[in-house]
């Protein structure tokens, strides 16, 4: 076991894929000699060969389309989009083409495509860089969509990513990266798609979220417990499709819920869970599921995103309303 | 099955050579600051010469004044341009108010010259709003962070231009890297099919973050792409200034003639690093690399060129350097008084109308900033 940081732990599950099967393909901007910007690929290229890990002219359409054709020949294609917020020069290639290549094509041919790419709030980035875009990627068919919130879920979950046949969107929270360290086992091991993780049990509350608001939804469970409430939160790590059975029982078993998202509240991914919650388990909530979200504008410019993300005491605000209604 | 080809219908070699031939860089003035091109010189008084120097001296002040307050916490995003002077202030130098430049996010100083106030450069380096609000009668639009889409968006803007019958153009800026993205081929072929007013630079610094153009083409020169669009394309000594005038010049010459667009490709380089948000040059530059390009510099090569004929002096330097100085402290003094950029600003700038959603959510956050 070693302390990775979850920037580590996602460099050492690309070396694990690498090694384990030879039609695994690392590629992107920057991400041969120097390693991708945030270093996720650091090493990769001198112990594999460029023939393995190598740099894309820039253009995101291109590295899309680049990574249908090779899965077309039988690559397991491991693109790096730089930052979330330039998919959409790409979102033909994802959405129109990579999304459906098994469906059109009546399963003769597949996308075991999968993408990493760097987004999320907090860390003052220019604009596109950071924004949330899982809803608009969710909202495909075809696609999977996973965001891990620590180091030894990254691991797990890139490598199950890579193994599955399907296109995954593997979104990476830049304020995650680095912000702390974790024991993760230097063998290989996965973490099935589509599970979610009881990240802390209760008894009274389910916080239902992902990525990087896992850490203030535990944060506002501990103020909420210095308060008698005891709360469950519930890390979904994969987003679409999600682990609808482990949300309703958590929800079965508290009664009541808040779904809690990084993103803007429009179209969002809460909403959906929450369309669920009331589809399924109507009858054992005692409150109305609200939602703790990012508020309608496009992602701050970043000399208001400290006020514009959702944190814990916006959390802990909601979670009242909930718990006292 | 396929048969046999009898013969070579393609001379691929012959073919890209005639191609190639004639792509080679243009140049006025070389690294010793000596006129190479009698017959290229443009038409420039003595004045104008003094103020092209003085905005050089002038930009490259303020990115080292920018690279240190940014180290200091005082500026937030910020792509360093020393080395990139000749290209960028020469280019913006041939151009009349009336053209609207479409730069990319290092071609800061281009719209600073064309009119931006350098305060707002600087609350656009913040994530402050204010900064990208252009004032009235200046015509640019903020740096674009997406690489390509300024291209594209030129085309229109040529092209609105056109149908107006304006005397105008339009300008954009991208780098070798931003030559490979799809906007770049679209950009430069609608304004080629619209015979647009429009010129296309790319700033050829030969990397884009880590890349080498090497890397980014097969093609030997980024100027050579203007040929599949049916247009002119040239390279030039992005390190010289009066080159990189002259055709630019030209090039707005034959758009406001109705004659299309050009693409121009400056040879240049950034000494710095790609941006100030940990980007380490030596991963991926050798220092011989460096040397052999600051050899090149546009400052000093102009300076010389200046001083024998009698136009500049340390004097006019320092001057120059003093100036620079003070209006940026002057300039960072009011960004540090704008009032904070607010989430409910935010609010504001997001649609003509505020729908109803935003409207009830508009007050929560007044609440919360109210505290
Ligand atoms: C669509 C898009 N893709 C990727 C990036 C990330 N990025 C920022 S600058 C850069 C390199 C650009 O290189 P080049 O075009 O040569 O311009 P330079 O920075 O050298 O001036 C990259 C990949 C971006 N901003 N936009
Ligand atoms: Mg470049």
């Amino acid at each position: 076991m070693a302390q990775m940081t979850m920037i580590q732990a996602i460099t050492d599950a690309l070396r694990v894929e690498l090694k384990n099967d030879p039609n695994v393909l690392v590629f992107g901007e920057d991400v041969g000699v120097n390693g991708g910007v945030f270093r996720a690929t650091e090493g990769l290229q001198k112990e594999f060969g460029e023939d393995r890990v190598f740099d894309t002219p820039l253009a995101e359409s291109g590295i899309g389309g680049l990574a249908i054709g090779l899965a077309l020949q039988g690559y397991r294609p491991v693109p790096e989009i730089q930052f979330f917020g330039f998919v959409f020069e790409a979102m033909d290639s994802i959405a129109g083409q990579m999304a459906r290549m098994r469906y059109r094509s009546g399963g003769r041919y597949s996308s075991p495509v999968t993408i990493r790419s760097p987004f999320g709030g907090g860390v003052h980035t220019p604009e596109m860089h950071a924004d949330n875009l899982e809803g608009m990627v969710a909202q495909q068919p075809g696609l999977k969509v996973v965001i891990p919130s620590t180091p030894y879920d990254a691991k797990g979950l890139l490598i199950s990513a890579i193994r599955d046949n399907d296109p995954v969107i593997f979104l990476e929270h830049m304020k995650l990266y680095r912000s702390f360290r974790q024991e993760v086992p230097e063998e290989e091991y996965t973490i099935p798609l589509g599970k979610a993780d009881v990240k802390r049990e209760g008894k009274d509350l389910s916080i239902i979220t992902y990525g990087a608001m896992v850490h203030e939804s535990l944060k506002a469970a501990e103020e909420l417990e210095k308060e008698g409430h005891s709360v469950e939160v519930v890390d979904l790590r994969t987003v679409m499709p999600f682990d609808i059975e482990t949300i309703i029982a958590s929800v079965e078993k508290t009664g009541r819920a808040i779904v809690v998202q990084e993103a803007q509240k429009q179209a969002g991914m809460a909403s959906q869970i929450v369309a669920e919650i009331n589809d399924r388990a109507i009858l054992s909530l005692e409150a109305p599921v609200l939602r703790v979200t990012a508020p309608d504008t496009v992602f701050s410019f970043s000399q208001a995103e400290t006020v514009w993300l959702p944190n814990y005491k916006d959390v802990v605000e909601t979670a009242k309303k909930v718990l006292e209604f | 099955m396929a048969s046999k080809t009898k013969n070579n219908t393609i001379d691929a070699k012959k073919q890209l050579e005639n191609i190639e031939s004639q792509f080679e860089m243009f140049q006025i003035l070389n690294e010793e600051g000596e006129v190479v091109n009698e017959a290229a010189m443009p038409e420039l008084s003595d004045e104008q010469l003094q103020e092209l120097m003085t905005r050089m001296v002038y930009t490259r002040i303020l990115d080292q004044r920018s690279i240190s307050l940014n180290r200091q916490g005082r500026l937030g995003f910020y792509a360093p341009t020393a080395g990139q002077e000749a290209s960028q202030i020469a280019s913006q130098f041939a151009l009349e108010k009336e053209d609207f430049i479409l730069p990319g996010y290092r071609d800061v100083p281009q719209i600073i010259w064309h009119g931006l106030p350098l305060t707002q450069a600087f609350l656009f380096s913040r994530g402050h709003f204010k900064g990208n609000q252009i004032p009235e009668g200046v015509n640019v639009i903020s740096p674009q962070i997406i690489i390509g889409a300024q291209y594209v968006q030129a085309a229109g803007v040529a092209l609105g231009m056109k149908k107006r019958g304006a005397q105008a153009v339009a300008v954009t800026y991208t780098g070798d890297g931003g030559s490979s993205q799809g906007d770049f081929y679209e950009g430069i072929n609608f304004a080629g099919a619209y015979k647009a007013p429009a010129i296309f630079f790319v700033q050829n610094n030969r990397f884009a973050i880590s890349t080498p153009v090497e890397k980014q083409t097969a093609a030997q020169t980024i100027a050579q792409k203007a040929v599949a669009a049916g247009i002119p394309g040239i390279q030039v000594d992005g390190m010289d200034p009066l080159a990189v005038y002259a055709v630019t010049l030209e090039a707005r010459q034959r758009a406001v003639n109705g004659e299309g667009p050009t693409l121009i490709e400056t040879m240049t380089y950034r000494y710095g690093p790609h941006t100030m948000a940990g980007d380490d040059p030596t991963r991926y530059r050798t220092s011989d690399l460096d040397n052999e390009w600051e050899k090149k510099d546009p400052l000093v090569r102009f300076r010389k060129f200046l001083e024998k004929k009698n136009l500049w002096t340390e004097e006019m330097e320092n001057e120059t350097i003093e100036r620079a100085k003070e209006e940026i402290k002057i300039a960072i003094k009011e960004a540090d008084d704008t009032p904070k950029q607010k989430v409910t600003d935010l609010m504001e700038i997001m649609y003509d109308e505020m729908p109803d959603n935003l409207k009830e959510q508009y007050e929560i956050y007044k609440e919360k900033e109210s505290k």
